[in-house]
């Protein structure tokens, strides 16, 4: 250390010790659990905090004696041990009054489960499936749908940027529910395990493939609540944030109306004469949000688990299995059916990548235009 | 060697041989026991470097060291490698060098199987580890391994992680029948059942739940290779299976291991809290009792793990409430190691300290565990860092402080040399703050809303991730210092006497220290 920056040294080091305190004040409500904004969270709040207080108190009771003697029965004090080695009286009470404590406990803990398993149908069915790694909703009244991708910016997560203020915690699109409706959310998974949490509303259901689990909430308070998933589903685990926003009836219902609005248009666009360049452009969007996790940004995959899409041969010369992969998935493998995004995205997708990284020079470069996609579906109904 | 002199009318003299064969073809438990230690203590630190790799990414929000993809593999390999690599092999090397002595028994019943049951098990983990260098790297889906992440989405490796899960648990169940067998036929005259030291009736009670069990293990992950290799659709729900049967047959060999790598620790834990309180161990029979009770409780509290997988409610109460009655015969163990010190003649040598924090920390453990049981709570705990910070308070500060006390413990029986106290108590001081600061804020970030198994966090939980890394590497360096004392020890140091302690009971303190190659040849008289 140079004498100049010793001379700074106090100065730097009461900065530093500003900058923690401070941090450490702003997080200090950061060390509990939050009550959350539902009546079963709030109930949930309270047994977490009675059991907690149980344990404290046990605790102190039964560790005050420990340190009694840790204080009182040394060597030095006592040299002479005693010799009392059973004692039926006390061993009897100390198994039956920790059983009745347990009863205390169960009492409440099992009201509220019973609560919280009161599942009747909801105003609003809400289908979540989770997917590598984002979550798709379905409303199931409205017909409406879409995925909810992590928002986050990579140059953040790599500590090129700063971070944001909702670092990890943030979604293109967020799942809108109205105040004071009971909504049923119906969670089930495209491909792993995942998990659906929301601490807010003291929900956490497991995603699992193949099955369809139910939780229910009503939102008494509008606002925007953030979640993540909790169960390891794969290389991206750590980066699927969930993000719900509960608004009042009049907003929702104007939200449902421009979402209905938005897929009568998409729609229409599968029938629009498309031009390569729109076709990669929008091609490339797509592979943005779906493929880039396994096949990466340049299409080279991650060698032994997911394949090149650069130079493949599929991508080079095989149209027609380009699309049934993308439609059907491959059986064995983590590639999943993509049959759940539109036709104008998978005509799209498949383009950009046979157009990309020089797939177009080395193949035959063909497009895929959206009645493809219509046509590969038609034979099947 | 005195004794050989003194044996001189037997056939030939059987003292150690030679060189490296002596330990590729020993029969003898206490070789065996070294063994297993030194593999055990080898796993313990590259299981650790993992966590050290684990707690540097995490360190600050964002990636810094390592890509998502190797964090998955890191904290997969660190669960395996310190649950099967680590805390098991450690205490069947206490086994190996303890229960004959202490049950006065010339050697293990079945001494060329003990020699198979440790010799596989490099091999296991050499397959397992290997796996890193594989096309896909290695395992990456968690040591609980849940299907379909760990069957259709796994990396070719998962094969070789399969075989190396079958190595493992033969190598338990030969240790397991061996330590059943010698318990049941090789007792001293006069060594009764309910006369038994508690380690022993520890390790009876854990080789069961290993017969049991391991078998469930194996089970399962048979029917993950049929899954990928053979075609079928056990957990594949695509093909009729079901997800869900993977985690009830996991958690069937889950829970129970959970104690079994605990019950020894409960063990050894009696013995040195006896010692250095110089007073009876109190309730001898309600200890053997609750260690009953809890190893049967252990098999039927298994969906406690799997409270979010979507049970029917009449499952959810009652396997919350069988999960909330292990807390009574818990207790009963944690009342009684503190009537045992009520009154005593207590000293602080560095196997008490162990001892002393064990049941302190073990018990903050269970706390938390008695609070994972609420099934409404556990909604908003589950797979969250206030898991992480449960577990590691039982296994830590529980389990390997346990070992770490038994070794200190009997070192001086097993090398003739006294550990250097100051030495031993500065790695104490060491672990015990290490421990803590790793693992206490773990609650706070859990609570707070952090799950697990992430490389990567919101900005909210950066501080006490921070700290809590910090309170690792420290913990990680202080084992290394552990590992400079044991070789110090081994080296030289103040002689031992055969009492070691002054206030040890028990048969193994009646031989030599260094404890002769040979023991008991011939039964001990009992009174």
């Amino acid at each position: 250390m140079s004498l100049k920056s010793l001379k700074n040294f106090p100065n730097k080091l009461i900065f530093i010790f500003i900058l923690f305190t401070n941090s450490v004040q702003a997080d200090w409500f950061a060390l509990n659990m939050t009550r959350g904004v539902t009546d079963i969270s709030n109930e949930v709040f309270e047994l977490h905090m009675l059991i907690f207080w149980i344990c404290v108190a046990i605790g102190v009771v039964v560790f005050s004696v420990m340190f009694y003697s840790m204080y009182a029965h040394t060597k030095k004090k006592n040299p002479v041990a005693a010799t009392f080695h059973e004692n039926t009286k006390v061993e009897i009470a100390w198994t039956i009054i920790p059983f009745l404590i347990l009863i205390a406990m169960a009492i409440p803990a099992s009201k509220t489960l019973v609560n919280i398993y009161d599942d009747e149908a909801g105003d609003i069915n809400i289908q979540v499936t989770g997917y590598q790694w984002k979550w798709q909703y379905r409303y199931l009244e409205d017909d409406i749908s879409f995925f909810a991708n992590p928002a986050t910016d990579l140059d953040e997560i790599y500590n090129l940027v700063p971070k944001g203020e909702n670092y990890l915690q943030e979604v293109d699109e967020m799942v809108l529910i109205p105040v004071g409706k009971k909504i049923r959310f119906l969670i089930t998974a495209n491909d792993v395990i995942h998990s659906w949490w929301m601490p807010a509303f003291a929900i956490k259901q497991d995603a699992i493939p193949g099955f369809v689990n139910t939780a229910w909430t009503i939102v008494d308070k509008p606002g925007i609540y953030r979640g993540k998933c909790t169960e390891l589903c794969g290389k991206n685990h750590g980066f699927m944030p969930i993000v719900v926003k509960v608004v009042e009836q009049a907003e929702y219902d104007e939200w449902v109306g421009e979402k209905k609005e938005a897929a009568f248009k998409m729609a229409e666009l599968t029938t629009k004469d498309w031009s390569v360049e729109e076709l990669v452009a929008r091609g490339e969007d797509v592979y943005a949000l779906n493929c880039v996790a396994c096949h990466q940004t340049a299409g080279q995959g991650i060698p032994g688990i997911f394949p090149a899409l650069a130079g493949s041969d599929i991508a080079l010369n095989n149209k027609a299995r380009h699309i049934e992969i993308l439609m059907e998935g491959v059986q064995g493998a983590a590639m999943n059916s993509f049959d759940y995004l539109s036709e104008v995205e998978l005509a799209a997708v498949i383009t950009y990548t046979r157009q990309a990284w020089g797939n177009a020079k080395s193949g035959d470069g063909e497009i895929v235009i959206p009645k493809d996609i219509v046509d590969y579906k038609e034979p099947k109904i | 060697m005195s004794s050989a002199v003194e044996n001189h009318h037997e056939d030939h003299h059987h003292g150690p041989a030679k060189g490296l064969t002596r330990w590729l073809y020993t029969t003898n438990h206490k070789d065996i026991g070294t063994l297993y230690l030194w593999f055990s203590f080898a796993m313990f630190l590259i299981g650790g470097a993992m966590a050290m790799v684990i707690r540097a990414e995490l360190f600050q929000p964002g990636m810094q060291i390592i890509e998502p993809e190797f964090y998955n593999q890191m904290i997969t390999l660190h669960g395996l490698i310190m649950i099967f690599g680590g805390v098991m092999p450690a205490f069947v090397g206490l086994a190996n060098w303890l229960v004959p002595m202490m049950i006065g028994a010339p050697d293990m019943a079945l001494p060329r199987m003990n020699n198979l049951s440790f010799w596989i098990l490099p091999f296991a983990f050499f397959i397992l580890l290997s796996s890193l260098f594989m096309e896909g790297g290695a395992p990456n889906f968690g040591w609980t391994f849940y299907a379909p992440l760990s069957t259709t989405y796994a990396p070719p490796s998962v094969t070789f992680f399969i075989f190396s899960v079958h190595i493992m648990g033969a190598s338990s169940i030969m240790g397991a029948i061996n330590i059943v067998v010698t318990i049941m036929n090789m007792r001293a005259p006069g060594v009764g059942l309910m006369k038994m030291p508690l380690f022993v009736w520890s390790w009876l009670i854990t080789a069961y739940l290993l017969i049991a069990v391991m078998p469930v293990l194996a089970a399962a992950v048979t029917m993950m290779l049929m899954d990928i290799h053979f075609g079928t659709s056990f957990f594949n729900a695509a093909g009729g299976g079901d997800p869900v049967l993977f985690q009830h047959i996991f958690w069937f060999f889950g829970h129970p291991e959970v104690y079994i790598m605990i019950l020894p620790a409960f063990g050894i834990v009696s013995h040195i809290i006896e010692t250095f309180s110089r007073k009876q161990l109190f309730g001898y029979a309600s200890m053997v009792w609750a260690m009953l009770s809890i190893a049967i409780l252990s098999f039927v509290v298994w969906a406690h793990h799997m409270f979010t997988v979507g049970l029917p409610l009449a499952a959810e109460l009652f396997f919350m409430w069988a999960t909330m009655l292990i807390a009574v015969p818990t207790g009963v163990k944690v009342f009684n190691w503190i009537a045992t010190m009520f009154r005593g003649s207590i000293t602080f040598e560095t196997p008490m300290l162990f001892a002393i924090a064990f049941v302190v920390l073990f018990t903050m453990g269970g706390f938390s565990g008695l609070m994972l049981a609420i099934t409404p709570a556990d909604f908003q705990y589950h797979d969250t860092y206030f898991v992480v910070a449960h577990f590691h308070y039982v296994l830590v500060p529980g389990a390997i402080f346990s070992i770490m006390a038994a070794v200190y413990y009997w070192i001086p029986k097993w090398t003739g040399n006294m550990y250097d106290e100051r030495l031993g108590k500065l790695h104490f001081w060491l672990s015990f703050i290490g421990v803590n600061v790793t693992f206490f804020p773990q609650h706070f970030i859990g609570l707070a809303g952090m799950p697990r198994r992430v490389p990567d966090y919101a900005l909210q939980f950066a501080d006490w991730n921070m700290v809590s890394s910090v309170g690792a590497f420290l913990f990680g360096l202080s084992q290394v210092f552990f590992l400079f004392i044991v070789i110090k020890t081994v080296m030289g140091g103040k002689k031992a006497t055969a009492q070691v302690w002054e206030g040890a009971r028990g048969l193994e303190w009646t031989v030599a220290s260094p404890a002769p190659y040979h023991t008991f040849t011939t039964p001990p008289k009992i009174d």
